[in-house]
C-alpha cells in the first residue's frame, strides 16, 4: 500500500489545489502534503510498515498484460527519499516568492512529486513510461506559464526534445514486450534471450530517452535554457529528482536488461560523458548567469554518474547511486541561493553583485558549505560518492580506457572548483555596490532548509554506509548481469 | 441488420419532420433520440437481439468488430448531436435535412463496417458520400462553402469512377463480388487484373480517407465547409471509411504472398509526413485541424498496416479517441469568433473550462499518456512492431508524432501563455458541462481503455 499512498497523496492533494482559492492556503496544504509524503517514507524506510507493504501488484490491462507493479527496493527507496525529502525543502525555501494563481502553481508542482515518484517505484513497462509522462506534463506548464521572458519557446523545445526521447524508449520497450513473449514485467524483460542486434536496437532506443533526460552530451541543449527560464522553484525539480530519472533509467531498465549491449557500448557512452562534463565544465567557467553556471555544473556532475555507470564496478556503480542522491541535495542548496539572491536584488549576473558576505553572514556561511560539497570536498558527501565513482572507474574490468576517463574527470573536479569559489568570490566577497549594500541576511525559512541540507551533507559525508547498504544489493545485482563482479 | 434499416428509416423521418415540425428545438430534440434509439438498437444487436431477419445472401456480415465500430461511432455522432445540434440548425433554414443526411450517413457506415460484397462496399461509400458533398455546401451563401462542395463532388466522382473500375477488374477475374471468394486459399483467378482492380479500390478509399498522395481535397473542403460539418466529417465519417479500408484488406491482400505491406508503408509515411509538416505553417486553427486529420489517418492507416489483433484492438480505440478529441475541439472552435491561433490567445482567462477541456483534447490527439489518444496511438505502433517488418516507418511515425506535438501545443500556448482576450459566442453551462464530461471521458478511456476493448472479445 506505500506505493499507491505515496503516489496518491501528492496526486489528489495537486489536483484538489486547482479548486483552492486563497494563495496562503494552497501553500500550507501544498507543504503539508509534502511532509506527510515525507513522514510516509521515513515510517516506510524505518521498518515501521511492514515490508509485504512495501509492494503493491494488481492487474491492469487483461488484454495486453500489463498490471499496477509498486515496489520499493534499495535503489527505490532511495531515489524516492530523495524526492519526498526534496518537495518539502523546495516549497518552504521559496515560501516567499509570490506567483499568480498560485493555487494552480502548488496543484502542479504536486502532480510532478505524483509523476516522479511512480517513475522511480514502477516495475511495469507501460506503467514505467506512464509516469514517465506524467511528471513531463505539470513541468510543461510550470515552465511555460510561470517562467522568464522567453519561456513559451524554450519550454516547447524542451518538452519536444524529452518527448521523441519517450517515444523511441516506447519503441523499445514495446520491441522487449514482444520478446518477452506478451509481457511488461520488469522480472520477465530480465531474462530475455537475444541476439546481440536485437539487443542492440533496444539498447539505442531506450539509451537516446536516458541520454536526452539526463542530459548527455550531445543531446543537452534543451537544459541550460530551461533550467535558466523556469521559475526557480521548478529548476529545483528539474535538476534535483527529474535528471535522476534519467541515470534511473540507466541503472533499472538498461543495464541490468541489455548487459551486453550496454557493455559494448559503454565505451561510446562513457568518451561522451567525458566530453560533456569538460564541455560543460569549460562554459560554466565563462557564466555571468547564475542560473546558467548551476545549470551547467549539473551537466558536468551527471555527466560523471555516467561515466561511473558506463565504466562500471562496483564501487562505482555504488558511488553512482548515493552521488545520485548528494547530488540532488546539494544542487538544491544552490538553488536556494540562487532563488534568495534573484528574490532580493531582482537580477542573477554575478557581475552586477559583490560583497554579499558582510551582509548575509549566515547564508555565506551555509553557501560555502554547499559548494564545497559541490567541489566535492572530503568531510562533505559529494566527496564520498565521486571518490566512489573515480575508484570505479579508475578499477572497471568493463574498460581499457579506464585510467584516461579518470584524469578527464579529475580535471573537471578541479574546473568545478575554479568557477564554484570564483562565482563565491565575486558574489560575497569584495566590495559592495550600490545593489548590494542594502542587503539583509536570510528570512527564517530560507535558514531551516539550508540548515538542512547541510546537515545532510556533511552527515552523509562522515557516515555515509547507511545509503550504501541501502542500494548494495541492487549495485550488485547489477553487475552481476553484466557479468563484472 | 438493426442499424442499417433503423437510420434509413430514421433518415427519412427526419426529412419528413422538416415539414411537418416547424421548431428548430423540437428537431433536434427528434434528431437526439433518434441516434439515442439507434445506439441502443445496435448494443442490442451485439447482445444477439435482432429486430429484423433478413436474408442478405451472405452480402453482409455482422462482426462483433463491425458491430462494436457501429456502436462508438453512433456514441460519437449522439455525442456530437448533444454538443453541437444547436449549432447545425443554425448553419441554415432546412435544420432538419441536415440531420436526414447525417442519419443517411450512419447507414453507410453501418453498411461498410460489415459488408461482405464489393457491390455493398461500393453502395456504402456512396451513400456515405453523397450526403456529405451536400453537407459540405450547405452554407448556401458562402462561396468557400459551394467552392468545397463542387470541388469535393467532382473529386469524389472521379475517386468513385476509379473504385467502380476496380470492382469490375476483381469481377472479371473472380467472377465474384464475394469477399470469400477472394479470400479463399484457392490462389485461381488471383492474376494482374485481380490485383491491378484492387489497387484501383485501394486507391479510390485513400482518397475517401485522405491520405496522401489523394489528400488535395481535403485542406479546402473541410475548411470551406461548416464547422459543425467538417467535424462530422474528419471524425466519425473518416473512421467509417477506415473500417471498410481494414476489412477490405483483411480479405483480400492478405495472404497473398503479394508485398502489399511496402505500398501501405509508402502510403502512410506520405501521409505522416505531408499532414504534420503542412500543419506547422497554418495560420488558422481550422485549417490546422484539417492537416492534423491527415495526420492522424497517417496513424490509422497502421491499422490497415499490420492487420493483426493489435492494429484491430488500436483501430476502435483510435476511432473513439481521435472522435471524442475532434468533435470536443471543433465544439469550442465553433464557439470562436476568431479561427486563427492569435483568437485563442488568453481563453483560460475568459473562458477556463473551455480552456482546460480543449487542452485534455489536445493532449489526446498528441497522444500524451493519461489520455486515450496514447493508447491509440500504443496499439498502433505496437501493432507495427508485431508485424516485424518496416521498423523504420515506426520510427519515422514516432518522429511525426513529435512534430505534432509543436502545433498541438500552438493551441495550449495560446489559451495560457500568451495575454489576449479571447472572444467566444455565449456558451450555456450545460455545453460546459458536456465538454468537461467528454474530458472525462478520455481521461477515463485513458486509464482503463478495457471499458472499450473487452467488447471485442466476450
Amino acid at each position: 500500500m506505500v506505493p499507491v499512498l505515496l503516489i496518491l497523496i501528492p496526486l489528489i492533494t495537486g489536483a484538489a489545489l486547482f479548486a483552492v482559492k486563497q494563495e496562503a492556503t494552497a501553500k500550507s496544504i501544498a507543504l503539508l502534503a509534502s511532509l506527510l509524503s515525507l513522514a510516509l517514507m521515513l515510517a516506510g524506510m524505518s521498518g515501521y510498515i511492514d515490508a509485504a507493504q512495501m509492494t503493491y501488484d494488481q492487474p491492469w490491462l487483461g488484454g495486453i498484460n500489463s498490471r499496477f507493479h509498486f515496489a520499493l527496493d534499495g535503489m527505490s527507496q532511495l531515489l524516492c527519499l530523495l524526492t519526498t525529502l526534496s518537495f518539502p525543502i523546495i516549497i518552504y525555501s521559496t515560501w516567499n516568492n509570490r506567483y499568480d494563481d498560485s493555487n494552480r502553481f502548488f496543484g502542479l508542482v504536486l502532480l510532478s512529486q505524483a509523476g516522479l515518484l511512480g517513475v522511480f517505484m514502477a516495475l511495469d513497462a507501460l506503467l514505467f513510461y506512464f509516469f514517465w509522462e506524467l511528471a513531463l506534463i505539470p513541468l510543461y506548464f510550470l515552465c511555460s506559464r510561470w517562467g522568464g521572458e522567453r519561456r513559451i519557446q524554450v519550454t516547447i523545445k524542451f518538452f519536444i526534445y524529452t518527448f521523441i526521447g519517450s517515444l523511441f524508449m516506447l519503441i523499445g520497450l514495446i520491441m522487449l514486450y514482444f520478446k518477452a513473449g506478451g509481457s511488461f514485467a520488469w522480472s520477465d524483460f530480465l531474462n530475455l534471450k537475444m541476439t546481440s542486434g536485437q539487443e542492440l536496437g533496444i539498447f539505442l532506443m531506450l539509451a537516446i530517452a536516458f541520454a536526452i533526460k539526463m542530459p548527455l552530451f550531445p543531446f543537452h541543449t534543451w537544459q541550460p535554457d530551461t533550467y535558466e527560464q523556469s521559475p526557480t522553484a521548478v529548476t529545483m525539480i528539474l535538476s534535483a529528482i527529474m535528471a535522476k530519472m534519467g541515470v534511473f533509467g540507466l541503472l533499472r531498465w538498461l543495464a541490468p536488461i541489455v548487459p551486453s549491449a550496454t557493455f559494448l557500448w559503454g565505451d561510446n557512452f562513457a568518451t561522451l560523458a567525458v566530453i560533456g562534463m569538460l564541455y560543460a565544465s569549460f562554459i560554466a567557467m565563462r557564466q555571468d548567469d547564475l542560473k546558467r553556471l548551476v545549470a551547467y555544473s549539473s551537466i558536468a556532475h551527471i555527466g560523471l554518474m555516467i561515466l561511473a555507470i558506463f565504466a562500471p564496478s562496483y564501487s562505482g556503480i555504488q558511488g553512482a547511486m548515493i552521488q545520485m542522491f548528494n547530488h540532488g541535495i546539494n544542487i538544491l542548496g544552490m538553488w536556494i541561493v540562487v532563488n534568495v539572491i534573484e528574490q532580493k536584488f531582482g537580477t542573477r549576473k554575478i557581475s552586477e553583485l559583490g560583497g554579499l558576505a558582510q551582509k548575509a553572514p549566515v547564508l555565506t556561511i551555509l553557501l560555502v558549505i554547499v559548494a564545497l560539497a559541490n567541489i566535492a570536498m572530503p568531510l562533505t558527501n559529494a566527496f564520498i560518492g565521486e571518490f566512489m565513482m573515480f575508484n570505479g572507474v579508475l578499477g572497471s574490468t568493463a574498460t581499457k580506457f579506464g585510467l584516461a576517463y579518470t584524469i578527464a574527470a579529475l580535471v573537471t573536479i578541479i574546473l568545478s572548483a575554479v568557477y564554484t569559489l570564483r562565482m563565491i568570490q565575486r558574489v560575497f566577497y569584495g566590495e559592495t555596490n550600490e545593489l548590494t549594500s542594502k542587503a539583509t541576511d536570510i528570512s527564517f525559512n530560507v535558514k531551516l532548509s539550508l540548515a538542512i541540507i547541510v546537515v545532510g551533507i556533511i552527515l552523509i559525508g562522515v557516515f555515509p554506509k547507511p545509503l550504501l547498504s541501502l542500494t548494495s544489493e541492487v549495485s550488485a545485482d547489477i553487475l552481476g548481469r553484466m557479468n563484472l563482479k | 441488420m438493426n442499424a442499417i434499416i433503423l437510420s434509413a428509416i430514421l433518415g427519412v423521418i427526419l426529412m419528413f419532420s422538416g415539414i411537418f415540425v416547424t421548431s428548430k428545438t423540437a428537431i433536434r430534440n427528434i434528431a437526439t433520440a433518434g441516434m439515442a434509439l439507434l445506439l441502443l438498437v445496435n448494443i442490442a444487436e451485439q447482445g444477439g437481439f435482432h429486430l429484423f431477419n433478413v436474408n442478405t445472401h451472405n452480402m453482409l456480415v455482422f462482426s462483433k468488430f463491425g458491430l462494436l465500430f457501429n456502436s462508438i461511432a453512433f456514441s460519437a455522432t449522439l455525442l456530437f448531436f448533444l454538443v453541437s445540434a444547436k449549432d447545425i440548425t443554425n448553419v441554415g433554414i432546412n435544420a432538419a435535412e441536415y440531420f436526414a443526411l447525417i442519419f443517411f450517413i450512419s447507414c453507410g457506415i453501418a453498411i461498410v463496417s460489415s459488408f461482405n460484397s464489393l457491390l455493398l462496399l461500393f453502395l456504402g461509400i456512396e451513400i456515405i458520400s453523397i450526403p456529405l458533398y451536400i453537407l459540405t455546401g450547405s452554407d448556401k451563401r458562402n462561396l468557400k462553402s459551394n467552392e468545397a462542395s463542387l470541388k469535393y463532388f467532382l473529386m469524389g466522382s472521379f475517386s468513385t469512377g476509379i473504385m467502380l473500375l476496380g470492382i469490375a477488374l476483381v469481377y472479371g477475374a473472380k467472377a465474384s463480388f464475394s469477399m470469400e471468394q477472394m479470400h479463399s486459399s484457392i490462389n485461381a483467378g488471383r492474376n494482374a487484373w485481380f490485383y491491378a482492380g484492387l489497387l484501383l479500390v485501394l486507391i479510390s478509399m485513400l482518397f475517401k480517407v485522405s491520405a496522401a498522395p489523394f489528400h488535395f481535397w481535403t485542406p479546402d473542403v473541410y475548411d470551406g465547409a461548416p464547422t459543425v460539418f467538417t467535424s462530422f466529417m474528419a471524425t466519425i465519417v473518416k473512421a467509417g471509411v477506415f473500417i471498410a479500408l481494414v476489412r477490405l484488406f483483411d480479405m483480400s491482400f492478405v495472404g497473398s504472398g503479394y508485398d502489399w505491406q511496402l505500398i501501405i508503408a509508402i502510403v502512410t509515411a506520405a501521409t505522416l509526413f505531408i499532414g504534420n509538416i503542412t500543419a506547422i505553417f497554418q495560420q488558422s486553427v481550422k485549417r490546422m485541424l484539417a492537416y492534423s486529420s491527415i495526420a492522424q489517418a497517417g496513424f490509422m492507416l497502421f491499422g490497415v498496416f499490420s492487420q493483426n489483433d493489435f492494429s484491430r484492438e488500436g483501430i476502435i480505440l483510435y476511432t473513439l479517441g481521435y472522435s471524442l478529441a475532434t468533435i470536443g475541439i471543433f465544439a469550442v472552435l465553433i464557439k470562436m469568433k476568431d479561427y486563427t491561433f492569435e483568437g485563442f490567445n488568453g481563453l483560460a482567462r475568459t473562458e477556463p473550462v473551455l480552456a482546460a477541456t480543449t487542452t485534455i483534447f489536445l493532449l489526446s490527439l498528441a497522444g500524451i499518456p493519461l489520455t486515450i489518444g496514447f493508447f491509440a496511438k500504443y496499439f498502433m505502433l505496437a501493432s507495427a512492431v508485431k508485424s516485424g517488418s518496416h521498423l523504420w516507418l515506426v520510427i519515422f511515425a514516432i518522429l511525426c508524432a513529435a512534430i505534432s506535438v509543436y502545433y498541438y501545443f500552438r493551441v495550449i500556448q495560446s489559451m495560457y501563455f500568451k495575454t489576449g482576450l479571447a472572444e467566444t459566442e455565449p456558451v450555456t453551462p450545460v455545453f460546459r458541462w458536456l465538454l468537461a464530461g467528454m474530458a472525462a471521458a478520455v481521461i477515463i478511456l485513458g486509464i482503463f481503455p478495457n471499458l472499450v476493448l473487452q467488447y471485442l472479445y466476450f
